[in-house]
């Protein structure tokens, strides 16, 4: 939400691409600012404590984007094209947008994945989630990894909303379902996974779209939930995550 | 025994108090407000009983709330005159449904109040019962997300439900007929009645929890808070206690729900919103989690406001700093009966009393 408010707002004075470039970047550092002024300084916080303060956060946060931007709908043009054109994929017809958005999609699990696998620093990440306390003892700080995980999170967060803005719009709460969503993807996909987690999305995604066909559209939201609730009642690990991993974490 | 009695005592004669004194300076229309801050304290402590007591989070409390209110809403609404069948005469001649007038003068035939709420009450016991048992064996954030789910689809159901009103609501609720010609109504005539009748209910509650907490079933529920593997091992049945209580918790919401309903005559989806639950939380969490007497002090306080309009277009910003403050500097609530050691452990830091209960 904040990623698409920011963009939309830097947009009249920027090109887009720019405008975009620096929505992500300010997101970021909002992302870093929540880490360092809330999440930091506890000692040994519980992971309870640390949801209902991000739960306060994001309430303080639409409650300045309200303030700010108003309540009304905001929108983003599209990249390529208008939202009328469309591009003729072998007799099927797509917006470009919608391309743009699997592109982004794509190329930021790639990156994700890389980051993780190949770099030095993504590595330090995964040890400090896998085992905080034998993380540090290898020298790594965990508490900066924490901040450059919510940084990194707030990124992929402000591209997706700046991406998709056009197709959906924004507007002040627009964040809040799209956490939970997000949260139902992670848990389905099994958490850390990324790969997975854009497998869920897909089968997320059409399970709401086709549920259109016995419910009324209206429900649409309430499904993605449901299988929230069925899947951490029946199989917390996610369907692609390990039970061996799940054992690891507590839920 | 006696002290607990006592706060009780008192705190039914700060509510004649607080009812002399608008009595007397002619500000009987603050009545209102407090009478609805009365339902909303219900809630409150239903939650503290199972955040502070059972120490399980529930950030769908609102939805259990909106059930309440919903289902009143809408049986005693529901004009039944055209499906007159075999049932519905026999129904109507057991006093089960009720004709009455509405507003245009058209004649209704609705089910009766109390029918309706304990139909409303028993919704809930099966939902809460149905959904309890899986949600609960969950822990940490994936508990403070299932709940905050349940709150979510309940809250997109009654909003997307042509016969519940949709986003507008249901309106018209005819009022709560009690015996002795009270009624639970919004009418200005009955506006102290109905302020002794809503705060009478939350003392009654107050008791009731009050005695479930020194009884078995509180010492299990202190067992289980404070170690539930220990409480498990001394064979104390952790994971139907927990349930016992989260349905007793919904149950106080639901039943607020039904007659904040009649006393409001509608009901509207807002009632089922996120930051409705999310404000409940963070009223048992300043009122100091396991602290009763904390928590209804505190929604008498804040809802007051609120209802007031004191807080203006940042009503849930106030209500969502206040969780991050609290959660961020006295995880454990912030009235509390340690309060005094805690604040003398903060100044003198001293890191070895960092376990200290």
């Amino acid at each position: 939400m904040l990623g698409g408010m920011t963009a939309v707002t830097l947009q009249p004075f920027l090109p887009l691409p720019l405008a975009i470039v620096l929505a992500v970047v300010l997101t970021m550092i909002v992302g870093a600012v929540i880490e360092i002024v809330f999440i930091r300084w506890l000692y040994k916080p519980s992971v309870l404590r640390m949801v209902i303060i991000t739960i306060g956060i994001s309430i303080g946060i639409r409650e300045v984007a309200l303030h700010l931007w108003g309540n009304g709908v905001k929108t983003l043009p599209y990249f390529t094209g208008s939202s009328i054109s469309s591009i003729n994929l072998g007799g099927v017809y797509i917006s470009s947008q919608v391309l743009w958005v699997v592109g982004v999609g794509g190329l930021a699990v790639a990156a994700l994945t890389a980051f993780f696998n190949l770099t030095m620093l993504g590595r330090q990440m995964r040890a400090c989630a896998a085992n905080r306390d034998a993380a540090r003892l290898c020298g790594i700080d965990a508490g900066n990894m924490v901040t450059l995980s919510f940084v990194l999170s707030a990124a992929i967060g402000a591209i997706g909303g700046a991406v998709v803005c056009p197709i959906t719009y924004v507007q002040y709460d627009s964040g809040t379902p799209l956490a939970i969503k997000g949260f139902t993807v992670a848990i389905l996909g099994g958490l850390g996974n990324s790969t997975a987690a854009v497998g869920a999305g897909m089968i997320l995604g059409i399970l709401e779209s086709f549920s259109i066909w016995v419910l009324p559209s209206a429900y649409k939201e309430a499904i993605s939930i449901a299988i929230l609730l069925v899947i951490l009642f029946v199989k917390p690990s996610g369907i692609f995550g390990s039970a061996e991993a799940a054992r690891l974490k507590e839920f | 025994m006696a002290r607990r009695y006592l706060a009780v005592a008192a705190f039914a004669s700060l509510i004649v108090a607080i009812q002399m004194a608008t009595f007397f300076t002619g500000t009987g229309y603050h009545l209102t407000q407090l009478t609805m801050t009365a339902y909303y304290s219900l809630v409150t402590v239903g939650l503290c009983m199972l955040i502070g007591y059972a120490g399980q989070i529930s950030l769908g409390h609102a939805g259990f709330f909106a059930i309440g209110g919903y289902v009143a809403a809408f049986l005693t609404t529901w004009n039944l005159n055209p499906y007159q069948g075999v049932f519905v005469s026999l129904l109507k001649r057991s006093g089960a449904l009720v004709p009455r007038t509405d507003l245009y003068g058209g004649t209704l035939l609705t089910v009766h109040p109390w029918l309706a709420c304990a139909a409303a009450i028993l919704l809930t016991i099966v939902i809460a019962y149905i959904v309890g048992g899986p949600v609960l064996k969950l822990k940490g954030h994936y508990l403070a997300m299932a709940t905050l789910g349940i709150g979510i689809i309940v809250y997109r159901v009654v909003l997307g439900t042509d016969f519940l009103g949709a986003s507008d609501g249901i309106s018209e609720v005819p009022g709560f007929p009690l015996p002795g010609g009270l009624a639970i109504i919004g009418d200005a005539s009955s506006r102290v009645s109905n302020y002794y009748l809503a705060w009478g209910l939350v003392i009654l509650g107050m008791v009731l929890l009050l005695n479930l907490i020194d009884s078995r079933v509180g010492r299990a529920l202190a067992a289980v808070h404070g170690a539930e593997d220990a409480a498990g091992a001394m064979g104390i049945p952790t994971a139907r206690y927990k349930l016992y209580v989260f349905v007793l918790s919904a149950v106080f919401a639901a039943l607020a729900g039904v007659l904040l309903t009649h006393y409001n005559g509608g009901v509207g989806p807002s009632e089922a919103g996120v930051m409705k639950s999310v404000r409940y939380v963070a009223i048992v969490a300043i009122g100091g989690m396991a602290n009763l007497w904390g928590a209804l002090s505190m929604s008498l306080v804040l809802n007051y406001l609120s209802l007031r309009g004191y807080f203006g277009t940042y009503d849930d910003a106030v209500f969502g700093v206040i969780l991050v403050l609290i959660m961020l500097f006295a995880p454990d609530g912030l009235l509390r009966r340690h309060l005094l050691s805690d604040l003398k452990r903060v100044f003198s830091r001293d890191p070895s009393e960092e376990e200290a209960p």
